[in-house]
Parts: C-alpha cells; structure tokens; sequence
C-alpha cells in the first residue's frame, strides 16, 4: 500500500458529448472528482471562412457569416455589412436601418432562448428546451419569411437588407410580442425560483470584473460581473440610440446571473421589437446606389443601364476603398468584430471575424480550475458557446 | 471624434517615446505602428496608463503582404471600457523573426497568438504554450498565408477497407479558377506574346 502511486485522472469530454454543444474536444486533469486543468482542443468544426472569404466577392462573403454563430444567423451578417458600409461610406435608408434592428433582436432571442433552455438541459431540467423551442420555431419562421430561409438567411446586404418585409409579417411580428413575453414567464416560473436549478448555478463558475477585462470577455459575461457594457449603448449603431430599452447587469458573476440576465435581455429585445415596429417608417430599404446595391427586377426589364449593373455586380461584383476597419456589433454572446482590410479590389484582402465564444472558451481553465466535475457542463452551458464561431 | 483621437495618439506617442513609429486615424479608428520588439511594452503602457485604460484585449491577427521584406503585420485590437475608446497597434515582423508574447499582460492574448501562430506560421517568443489550435493534428503548412492555395494540399476520406479516415493529396476533377477582375484600363499589366521583344 505504501508504495502506491497517486496520479491524476485524465478524461476525455467530447468531441461527441451532449453538454459540449458542439464539437469541443476537453481534455480534463482531475483529482478525484476535482477539476485540476482543463485543455480546450478547438477546430474540429474549422472550415476556413477567412481563408474562403478572401477569394469571394462582398455579396458572395456575406453568407458565409450566418454559418458562424448559426443560432443568430443575422447578427453575425450585421458585423460583416457594416464593415463593408464603413469602407465603402454607404449610407443605409432608416426603414432599412429598423428592419435591420428588428432582425438582431429576434436573432438575439432566438440565442439566448436556446442557451437558457439547453443549460438548463445541462443541469437536469428537461421541459425548458421543449417550451423554449416552441418560441424559437416561430422566430425561425419569421426569418423564413423575410428571407426564405429558416437558418441560413443572408438578408442583410452591404446598403440595406435583401427586401422589403410584407405588411402582414410586421404585423405578426408585432403579435408575436406579448404572448412570447408570456412564454418567458412560464419558463422563469419552471427555473428562477428552482432548488436544484439553483444548486448547481448560484456561484458556480464566478468571474470577477478583473477576471472579465483580462480574459477579453464580452457581452453577458461582463454583465454578468457588474460593468454596464453593451456596444448597443456605448458604440450605438444603426438606431439604437433612438430606442428605449434597459441593460440588465448582474452582482455575483456566477452562472445564475448570467442566466437572469439572459432572460431580462429576451425582455428587453420584445421591447426593442414593439419599439422598432412603431416607429418603422416607409421608403427604401437598401442605398440607392447603383454602383454597389442591385437594381431591382422591374427596372431590369426597362432600363439598360440596370442591366449592365445587374450583370456586373453579380459576376465581378464592387469595388471598395483600400482602407482597414474594425466594426463590432453587440451579438448575443458578446462583441462580434469584423476587421476588414481591403486592398481597393472586389474581394476583401483579409477579413479576420472576432468571435466572443473563442475568448470566453479560452478562459475554461481559469473558471473550471476547483469545481467539481459535474460543474463544468453548467459553465460551459453558461458561457454560450456555439462552434461555428470559435472554429471559424 | 477625430481630434480626440489625434490627441490620444499624442499622448501615446509621448508615453512610449520611441517605441512607437506614428500614428494614423482613419475611418474614426486610430492606428499606432510600433516596434515589434518593443511591443509589450507599447501594450503595456496602453493599458496602465490611467487616460488610456486599454484593458481588453479584443483580438490578435496578422495580415499577410508576401511581396513586402518583412511580410506580416500582425495587429492588435484594444478596448478600453471605461474611456470606451478603441486602439489598433501594428507591428511588422517576417517569417523568421519572432515577437514578444504579450500574454504576461493579457492572459486573453495565449490563444490568439496561438491562432496566428497557426494560421501565419508567425513566431512569439516565450509564449507558455505555442501550439496549434484551429487546424487539424498533424497539419502541415499555414492556411491563411496568401501563398496557401485555397484548396489546400491535402484531402480526407473514410477509407471502407482500412476502416479508418486517410489522407490523401487533393484531386481537383476541374483546376481551381480565380478570375483578375482588374479592369484593363486601370494599369494591370498585360505582356501580350511579342511585346517583351520591343523592349529590346
């Protein structure tokens, strides 16, 4: 017995394991049932959308962006389109601009209702993923409507969004509200009071606001810990700083803030929905320049000039500025960056996305470190990660 | 917006003295170009000093410009959230000379490196843990160095007979276009057969 070796236990979590929500390869020291170390192996889902991106042209790179954080498909456009439009100095019409709002609020519900749901799933409820999904189906299809497809939607265009949204789809949208703020009640009643689900929540996987700025954290993970930030607030884009909405920001910095603040932020989105809808004006929903946005069909049919443009944008597409930019968006797991270089040609030079999954995973060692085995699912559910966007 | 940002950049230049090369603000957003050896200290600096407070580090990437002597640009995105302002440091390096990891002063800085490291092939030293970390085991080469060919060198099957994944050199059923959209008014240079001998 005397001789006997203590060593630590290796395991292997994933890359084929429910609570790993995708594919993330850990490899995991422990002692006993103790958490020493914890070894992230990303890239099982690395496609190379940078690589890909430099040799397509603007309209050709967009889509590429809904397949990153592919439960927020728009927001993610959102970083892309507005890089573009920083370079290119192309102005968006205001219908435009709320159509576009519109689309990143749902796009950040349909984010966190899945992320609230599945961690829930994570630490043994079973009913939330079923009642959240409900919601989520709706919103895919409001997606589906506006862009004719459920997931992949490439909507959003350098100038504008691809179309216009019919009156009735507005109209649903508008609908949708109050019995979605209803659902979010029924699911706060299943998991915000809950014993077990706050057992294995409240100080679990506690960030302290240090902790948040060294590790590059964003969005609900610095929220989470005290700091007021959200870039819809500071850097307001498109028209953010007309609407009227509240930024939930939590105490503890553990794992049930971040959940409470993901369900105030659902809130809040409705709100910005509601608000968005009111104010929506008529008019164009892309610039009207002709060089960068498609003419539409019916001119096609009249005028020689749309033709040629039409041509041209679809093969060699446009042109944009030699310059270098950076542009971030509030996506629902924090800021989403962009930095485009362009060289002045028809394809970006280099585009490199800045995904907040990847800085918030980099820190699983640090959060994990002392936590029991079974805690690690809870803080990886906690901290939203989707591969698409870590992978790239 | 712009004359904040010229200040700020004043300011920076005046703080790290030589170890920065200049600044530029374009598009709102302002550059500094420094020194690569000197870069933690430049990091440093913008993230003690009390009117810049750069705390976050928002991303690490590179930029390759083959036809350049030291090739790459690696660039570094700060943001500061308490004077809610953005920075930009550029360094140039080449493929043999290594940069100073900036990990000791962002711990956030370990995985990006890693990342350049993997796609640019670009060197940091004493960095605590230089491995890859988006392409695959065993991968040879760096992706996104514009030499690169999109296609890659390799190509994966499950193999029915060996019962396992394999490797093989990719077989393009069609060669791999990439039209020059260069407008031939615009100065692209054309050498047209026989034109070398006018020169002559």
């Amino acid at each position: 017995m005397a001789e006997q070796e203590l060593r630590n236990y290796h395991l292997n979590f994933g890359p084929q394991h429910p609570a790993a929500h995708g594919v993330l390869r850990l490899v995991l020291e422990l002692d006993g049932e103790v958490v020493e170390r914890v070894d992230p192996h990303i890239g099982l889902l690395h496609r190379g959308t940078e690589k890909l991106i430099e040799y397509k042209t603007y309209l050709q790179a967009t889509p590429y962006f809904d397949r990153l954080d592919y439960v927020a498909p728009m927001n993610q456009e959102h970083a892309f389109v507005l890089a573009a439009e920083k370079l290119l100095g192309l102005e968006v019409p205001r219908r435009g601009q709320f159509i576009r709002v519109l689309y990143s609020e749902i796009g950040r519900i349909l984010a966190h209702m899945l992320n609230v749901t599945t961690q829930a799933l994570d630490v043994g409820a079973l009913t939330p993923p079923l009642w959240g999904f409900e919601q989520r189906e709706k919103l895919m299809i409001f997606y589906e409507r506006a862009s004719g497809a459920r997931l992949h939607a490439n909507y959003f265009r350098v100038g504008g969004v691809h179309r216009d949204l019919p009156p009735k789809l507005i109209e649903d949208i508008y609908n949708f509200c109050d019995p979605c703020e209803q659902a979010l009640d029924d699911l706060e009643e299943l998991l915000t009071g809950n014993r077990i689900f706050k057992q294995r929540n409240v100080d679990i996987g506690v960030v302290s606001q240090d902790d948040a700025l060294a590790w590059g954290f964003s969005g609900v993970m610095v929220r989470g810990s005290g700091m007021a930030w959200d870039l819809r607030r500071s850097q307001p884009y498109e028209v953010y700083s007309e609407l009227d909405f509240d930024i939930p920001v939590g105490k503890n910095g553990d794992c049930y803030d971040r959940y409470v603040i993901r369900m105030e932020e659902m809130r809040q989105s409705l709100r910005i929905m509601k608000q968005c809808i009111e104010m929506m004006p008529g008019g164009p929903v892309h610039a009207e320049d002709g060089k960068v946005v498609p003419p539409s069909r019916a001119d096609m049919k009249r005028s020689m000039e749309a033709l040629i443009h039409h041509f041209k944008l679809y093969t060699e597409g446009y042109r944009v500025p030699a310059g270098e930019v950076y542009v971030a968006v509030e996506a629902p797991k924090g800021e989403f960056g962009v930095y485009l270089v362009s060289d002045g040609g028809n394809k970006p030079y280099k585009c490199k996305i800045r995904a907040p999954g990847y800085a918030h995973l980099q820190a699983m060692d640090h959060l994990c470190k002392g936590h029991m085995l079974a805690d690690v699912a809870a803080i990886l559910g906690s901290i939203d990660i989707v591969f698409g966007e870590v992978d790239r | 917006m712009d004359e904040s940002l010229t200040e700020l950049g004043e300011h920076i230049l005046g703080g790290v003295e030589d170890s920065a090369l200049g600044y530029s603000v374009e598009f709102g957003e302002l550059t500094i170009r420094a020194q690569a050896r000197s870069i933690a200290r430049v990091l440093k600096f913008l993230r003690d000093d009390p009117a810049c407070h750069f705390a976050t580090l928002i991303d690490i990437t590179a930029v390759d410009y083959p036809q350049r002597a030291r090739r790459f640009d690696i660039v570094y995105h700060l943001l500061s959230m308490h004077q809610n302002q953005r920075i930009r440091v550029v360094v140039e390096t080449d493929v043999d000379t290594a940069v100073p990891s900036v990990v000791g002063i962002y711990p956030a800085a370990n995985w990006y490196e890693r990342e350049t490291f993997d796609m640019y092939g670009v060197l940091f030293s004493d960095h605590p843990d230089l491995r890859r970390i988006l392409t695959d085991y065993g991968f040879n080469g760096y992706p996104l160095r514009k030499d690169f060919p999109l296609t890659g060198y390799v190509e994966v099957r499950y193999d029915d007979d060996e019962k396992r994944v394999v490797y093989e050199p990719v077989k393009l059923v069609q060669e791999f276009r990439s039209f020059d959209f260069a407008s031939p008014w615009e100065g692209v240079e054309y050498l047209l057969p026989g034109d070398e001998k006018a020169e002559n």
